[in-house]
């Protein structure tokens, strides 16, 4: 295959990748690697260095907006920027001693669990949960607009379980820099179901944090020539292009039985990847 | 308190976001149609994993590589550019918590900001 025809292939790849993870919020980066993988036989090394490139971009996109909006709690991402951007850089030195197909199992794994917490749903709870001494200290409590909006929509929450919340972001900052990807699943369940941060506020901040915990590994990822320029180029633009497309439709959109069916593409995928990477082995 | 500054903050992250993806984007499309016009007829051969080339493998690096000439290294640069953006949104935050006085989150965000800073300029 040439350029001409690799090119718009990937940048078409990468474009439905990222629709289809901004509809159903896995990220389109989750979703880039196996098709590239699995469907153009790419070495995963470049697939992981194009694919983080793509969630910077995507998640600093959308973190634009919602920042402006309220919802972010940017000294909540900050103080868990801390356990994420090391995370990120232990799971990128890890990633270059890893065999590809051990990647490829981790890869499935992390891939068929984020398919599963999507489709999951989540229960609203009462916001005012047990108070961490630590969150006080921190700043961490914060408000968000509300269903009802104006001044008088404002919610108040409190943070729990602060030490635990970044244990778990350690982790997932490990998972992003191995496989490259936002680890956005990982983000929430911290945030949501250890931290009782209000899922609205838990999924957006995740997003504003998505950005420097890929940066941290990106340096990693340039230095071991992961990001190559060929691949890189037309996955960003095609994820990019995609997810913001995907996001301008998502309101009012009929996203349930879409989401569940890509669900199912996703989880088909991951056993493809646990496969290859089992028979690479 | 100081929510007059925080939301201050909040926009000056919100523009340097935005700024930071459509350049870089801008330029990774400049660089993508160079790279089409000169090397479209080149085979595309990413199934063995060579690493890119050594010229694209660092900030200096690529720095040096860029001209004209070398559609890939603007390509790269476009994509360094992406790399600093969220580099350059902690700088704007550690900038912001320095004015608001607020001790405890110019350490934590001064630790992020080193962290990030030895991934993309430290040595190896």
């Amino acid at each position: 295959m040439t350029n001409l025809e690799f090119t718009p292939l990937v940048f078409l790849i990468s474009m439905t990748a990222g629709y289809l993870g901004a509809l159903t919020g896995l990220g389109g980066g989750v979703v880039v690697t196996p098709a590239l993988t699995l469907l153009l036989g790419v070495d995963i090394r470049y697939a992981i260095g194009a694919s983080l490139v793509s969630v910077i971009a995507t998640s600093s996109g959308a973190a634009a907006a919602y920042v402006r909006e309220g919802f972010s709690n940017i000294r909540i991402g900050m103080f868990l920027e801390i356990a994420t951007t090391l995370g990120a850089l232990l799971g990128a030195f890890l990633s270059s001693r890893t065999p590809t197909s051990i990647l490829a199992v981790i890869f499935g794994l992390v891939l068929l669990h984020a398919a599963w917490q999507s489709n999951r749903g989540h229960s609203e709870r009462s916001t005012n949960a047990l108070p961490d001494p630590l969150a006080a200290r921190l700043k961490l409590n914060g408000t968000y607009p509300g269903d009802y909006g104006g001044d008088h929509g404002i919610e108040h929450y409190n943070v729990s379980n602060v030490k635990a919340g970044l244990g778990l972001m350690l982790g997932a900052g490990t998972i992003s820099g191995l496989l490259g990807i936002g680890s956005g699943a990982l983000k929430v369940i911290a945030m949501d179901q250890i931290m009782r941060i209000p899922f609205k506020v838990s999924t957006t901040t995740s997003n504003f944090m998505i950005g420097v915990t890929a940066a941290a590994s990106a340096g990693i990822y340039l230095n071991r020539g992961y990001i190559e320029p060929g691949i890189a180029m037309p996955v960003m633009l095609g994820v990019l292009a995609g997810s913001m497309l995907g996001a301008s439709q998502l309101i009012g959109a009929r996203v349930r039985v879409l989401r569940r069916i890509f669900a199912i593409v996703v989880a088909v995928m991951a056993i493809e990847m646990i496969v290859s990477g089992v028979r690479g082995s | 308190m100081n929510t007059w500054n925080d939301e201050r903050l909040e926009r000056i992250i919100s523009i340097v976001l935005r700024t930071g993806v459509i350049l870089s984007a801008a330029i990774v499309f400049l660089g993508g149609a160079c790279y089409l016009v000169r090397h479209g007829h080149e085979l595309a051969d990413y199934r063995v994993f060579r690493g890119a080339p050594e010229e694209y493998r660092s900030v200096r690096a690529i720095i040096h590589a860029m001209g004209p000439s070398n559609c890939r290294a603007i390509i790269q640069f476009g994509l360094l550019l992406l790399i600093a953006t969220p580099i350059a949104r902690v700088a704007f935050s550690l900038a912001g918590f320095a004015l608001e006085r607020d001790r405890a989150y110019v350490v934590i965000t001064s630790i992020v900001l080193a962290v990030l800073i030895y991934s993309i300029a430290g040595q190896r």
